[in-house]
Formats: C-alpha cells, sequence, structure tokens
C-alpha cells in the first residue's frame, strides 16, 4: 500500500482492518483514508506535523506536542491503529493502554513520576507553579500507596482504572 | 519500582461506583477514624479521575484528527461525473470540443477587445481630463462597470440579481460572503464598487494599481498587526464621502467554498453607519466556482472558468442593517452572517478566515489550561 495512487483496494481494506483489529468498519476506513489524503498534501505516505497543526481543533489541545509525537511518520495502517484506541468497538484495556503510551514519554514501559509531571504541566501550564504541581501529585500518589519514586507499568494502569467508564469515543463521519 | 502497597484505601478501587457514596457532606459527618480513611479513598478516587484520566482532552484531539469544521469550508467537493456511460460519454466528448475548442478562443477574443476597448477609452480619460473634472469620474466609473461586463460575458455567467440596487450615498457599507475574486467582478459589473482588498504579485497587481485605484480603493496588509488601525481610519474617512463610490467589504478575509461561511471581522460593522449585506452563491452546475487560492493562481481559475459552459448564481441585495442598542460589533457581525447564511443557503462556522495563515492564539490553550488548573488548585485547598 506504499504506491502514490489514492484508490484502496478490497485488499487494502482488509488489511488495515485486522491490523487495528476490526476496530473500524469498512467503509470508516475509506472515510479515514479520504481523511488521510486530505492531510497528507504531498502524497508523501505519511502526515507531517505541521499538517496536523493547521487543524485549528487540534493546535488549541493541549497534548498536541505529546500526540504530534506519537502521528510521527505514521503510514495510513498505523495512523488507523493509532486511531482505533477512540473507536467504541474497542477494548477497554486498549483505552487505558493508549492513555499509558501518552504519558510514558520515553516508551520505556514505566511511567514515572516525571512523567505524569510532564503530562500534568501540559494540561495545566504557567496557571499552577512548579513546586505545586509537584506538591499536589507527591501526597496523591502517596495516599494513592506509591511514592515519588515509584514508577507505574502498564498493569498499575490498568488496576487505577479498573472497569471505569472511559468516555473516549470519535464518530468517524462515513462520506 | 514499588509494590502495590495493601492500604485499605487500594482495595477500594476495585469497589464500583463509590463516587455515589462518598461526598464531601458524607465524609464530614462520619467519625473520624472512618473518615481519614475514606478522605484516602477520595483522594485515591480522585487521583484516577481527575489527575491521571486525560481521556476528555485525548478525545478532543481525536475528534479534531478524524474531521474538523475548519478545513470543511475550504474543500472543493468535486461533482460526481455524470459521462459515465456510453451514451453520454461521447456526448461529454463532443462538448469539450465545443468549450475547449470554440466557446474558449471566442472567449478570450471578446476578453481581449473588451480590454483593448477599455485601455484605450480610460486612459484618454485618465489623462485628458482634469483631476476633479465631475464627468471624469462617472466615465470611469461606467468603463469600470463595462469591462466587468467583458469578463462575466467571458464565462457567460448568467446572474440573477434580486433585491433593490446599491444606491449611491454616504454612510453605508457593502458587505458579501467571498467565495473566490470573480465576486467583486460580479458585483462590480452592476454597481462600480470601492472595495478593500490585498494587494496581489503579478497581472492581478497591475490592475489592482491602475483601474481599482481610481475607483477609490484601500489597501491592506494581512500580515501587518499595525496595518488593522490605519485601514480603519481610511474606511471611516471613505464612508463620510459623499462623492465616493460605495464601500464593499467581504467581511470573512478570505475565500471559502461556498457551503460555508466563517467569521465575519469586525471592521465593517464598528464604523456607525448602515450595513448592507449581499448573499451570493453560485449553482455548481457547470463548474465549481471557489477558488482554492492553495491549489490553482488566478489565471488557471480564470482558465477553468472560461472553458466550462457557464457560471450560474445569485445575487442577494438584502436589506440594510444598523447596529441596535446594546449590541456589539461583534454580535452585530454574527447577526449579519446569519442573515448571509440563511439566504444563500450557506452553513455558519464560527472559525476565523485567518487561520489558514496563521496558527491559532496560544490564548486558546492557555484557556483549557487555565481551567484545568483552577480544578486541581481547589482539590488542593479542599484538603
Amino acid at each position: 500500500m506504499g504506491n502514490t495512487s489514492s484508490m484502496l483496494t478490497q485488499y487494502d481494506i482488509e488489511e488495515v482492518q485486522e491490523h487495528c483489529n476490526h476496530a473500524f468498519s469498512q467503509q470508516e476506513i475509506v472515510s479515514l483514508y479520504h481523511r488521510f489524503c486530505q492531510l497528507d498534501r504531498n502524497s508523501s505516505g505519511f502526515i507531517p506535523g505541521d499538517e496536523f497543526l493547521s487543524v485549528p481543533e487540534f493546535a488549541v489541545n493541549p497534548l498536541s506536542q505529546r500526540l504530534l509525537r506519537m502521528l510521527d511518520g505514521l503510514n495510513f495502517k498505523e495512523f488507523v491503529a493509532f486511531l482505533s484506541a477512540f473507536s467504541p468497538r474497542t477494548s477497554l484495556q486498549h483505552k487505558i493502554e493508549f492513555i499509558f503510551r501518552v504519558y510514558d514519554f520515553d516508551s520505556n514501559g514505566r511511567v514515572t513520576f516525571d512523567d505524569i509531571l510532564g503530562v500534568l504541566r501540559d494540561l495545566t501550564g504557567s496557571f499552577i507553579s512548579e513546586q505545586q504541581r509537584q506538591k499536589v501529585l507527591t501526597r496523591v500518589l502517596e495516599e494513592a500507596g506509591y511514592t515519588k519514586d515509584s514508577s507505574l507499568v502498564l498493569s498499575d494502569f490498568m488496576k487505577i482504572f479498573g472497569n471505569s467508564d472511559l468516555k473516549m469515543e470519535v464518530e468517524v463521519p462515513i462520506d | 519500582m514499588a509494590g502495590l502497597a495493601t492500604s485499605s484505601a487500594e482495595m477500594d478501587l476495585d469497589r464500583p461506583n463509590i463516587e455515589e457514596y462518598l461526598t464531601v457532606e458524607s465524609i464530614r459527618e462520619a467519625p473520624k477514624k472512618l473518615r481519614l480513611f475514606l478522605d484516602g479513598a477520595l483522594i485515591v478516587l480522585w487521583f484516577r479521575r481527575d489527575l491521571l484520566d486525560i481521556s476528555p482532552t485525548l478525545k478532543e484531539a481525536a475528534g479534531a484528527i478524524v474531521d474538523d469544521s475548519f478545513t470543511r469550508c475550504f474543500k472543493s467537493n468535486p461533482s460526481e461525473p455524470w459521462n459515465w456511460n456510453i451514451y453520454l460519454f461521447p456526448l461529454w466528448c463532443l462538448g469539450v470540443v465545443i468549450r475547449y475548442g470554440i466557446l474558449f478562443p471566442f472567449r478570450v477574443i471578446i476578453l481581449v477587445a473588451g480590454w483593448i476597448v477599455f485601455f484605450a477609452a480610460f486612459s484618454l480619460v485618465h489623462f485628458l481630463l482634469g483631476e476633479h473634472n465631475k464627468w471624469k469620474r462617472e466615465i470611469e466609473r461606467k468603463l469600470v462597470e463595462m469591462i466587468c461586463s467583458v469578463f462575466v460575458a467571458s464565462w457567460t455567467a448568467v446572474i440573477k440579481y434580486h433585491g433593490p440596487r446599491p444606491s449611491m450615498r454616504p454612510q453605508q457599507v457593502f458587505v458579501a460572503n467571498h467565495t473566490s475574486m470573480i465576486d467583486f467582478i460580479i458585483l462590480e459589473q452592476m454597481t462600480a464598487f470601492a472595495v478593500i482588498m490585498q494587494k496581489h504579485p503579478g497581472w492581478v497587481g497591475f490592475i489592482q494599481k491602475t483601474i481599482v485605484e481610481s475607483l477609490g480603493c484601500i489597501w491592506f496588509n494581512r500580515t501587518e498587526a499595525k496595518d488593522r488601525e490605519i485601514v480603519a481610519r481610511k474606511l471611516r474617512e471613505h464612508i463620510q464621502g459623499v462623492d465616493n463610490n460605495p464601500l464593499l467589504i467581504f467581511p470573512e478575509g478570505t475565500c471559502v467554498n461556498n457551503h460555508y461561511t466563517v467569521m465575519f471581522k469586525k471592521g465593517a460593522f464598528e464604523l456607525g453607519c448602515a450595513v448592507c449585506p449581499v448573499a451570493i452563491k453560485y449553482n455548481k452546475i457547470f463548474v465549481d466556482a471557489f477558488w482554492n487560492s492553495k491549489k490553482q493562481s488566478f489565471t488557471m481559475h480564470l482558465v477553468q472558468l472560461m472553458t466550462s459552459w457557464a457560471v450560474v448564481c445569485d445575487v442577494w441585495y438584502l436589506e440594510p442593517q444598523y447596529i441596535r442598542p446594546g449590541e456589539t460589533p461583534i454580535e452585530f457581525a454574527e447577526r449579519v452572517q446569519d442573515m448571509i447564511s440563511v439566504r444563500a443557503g450557506l452553513k455558519k462556522v464560527p472559525w476565523d478566515g485567518y487561520l489558514k495563515y496563521f496558527r491559532p492564539s496560544p490564548k486558546l490553550i492557555e484557556r483549557k489550561q487555565q481551567i484545568f488548573a483552577e480544578s486541581v488548585l481547589q482539590r488542593l485547598e479542599e484538603k
């Protein structure tokens, strides 16, 4: 599927569907492909960060830079796999795993105090001082049974989120 | 890695719907030991729900990636091909031959002839007649209207004008939705408007400098911030003048694909005069008149129009509007945007058209950060 034609064959669609664990219907995959081609203006096979940032709704999101790192250089198949975390057909575990990956900045499978602090910094900006952020986080971690030096792995996240209801779904418009 | 502590607070994580039972009030009422236990559980809950759970923010980002209302405004929607069977295809080929082989050269000839006549007459009038000669202005106006009619004829435009024609009087400004630079030509053929325009390079710039200047135009530069005050002053001066041509402004500031309207900038609405809305809707039956300036040069756009059968559009001159007491210019702008959108059957979108060229202001991110920060600080105080 690395060619530059903007037509998807049935084989392509099925391959993508396999790769994302049937998170999207075939029609949705075709829609996503149109969207991918719209953003991938130079038909280079991946969407440059600048194109994502030219979508104002995305650019004003506090976590945009983090997500850009995850979106960097993805081809269409990987793009759909990325978005599969937001499908109503995906398991809660998969969504929790996605959140874990957002926190796990250096992708080493462990979320440390600094990692959580980083996300908190993105979300609160200059409206809380660094000291207050550290204070809140330390206290909350201690109450939850961790220390400042603990690092969380995926199973910890699974335990923390348990069977809470994660409303993390987007609707793919079908042209 | 620290193992999971076996505090009693931990075990509560497995129990569902704990938030239904734990409220700040119920905690205050419970005895102290129980209260400490419940405090801990509440913090753990808050750890997960309000601090660690970034899913709402992620969901917004993913929603924007999948589809967003801004990009939709500038998408040229290709029309369905109708020439796909054995009967229609030869007809279509014949059509192409006629359009490119007969109509196009014919139209170019008309256009060139019109320009020659125009330039001759315009130069004569411009250089021979004195600076403040009353006839000079009249003739120049009529000449501009003529060349616009020539342009319009060169695409065989079928234009239906509805409503009373604009009148020449001071203290009024005309606003219209913007799809292409041909909007200006279509409106100009009926009335010699003065416009406020961005200076373009190339032959368009040349025309702007010579002819459009004579109509009394105001120039602006999108990239200059200070420019806005100077332009506002010039606008105000222009509408005072009795002899000045009526002013036409496109408040969207950029070309939109004629299915949506983007935010109307308030500049035209804070001049303290009547605002006359004009709605323009193109019928895509033969050609899509949307000028996607990122995809085509204006020349190519014109060629595309000249090789199609016709440009069909409707122009509605709507009732002049005045700012209501207690209404801000921004609200006034929105009200007029609504009027034009409804009349022309366009969907309204709150985005600023300039986001096509510039990134959104960091203030928008900061607002979201501030809201989240406040909720975190509030929790900090509560404990």
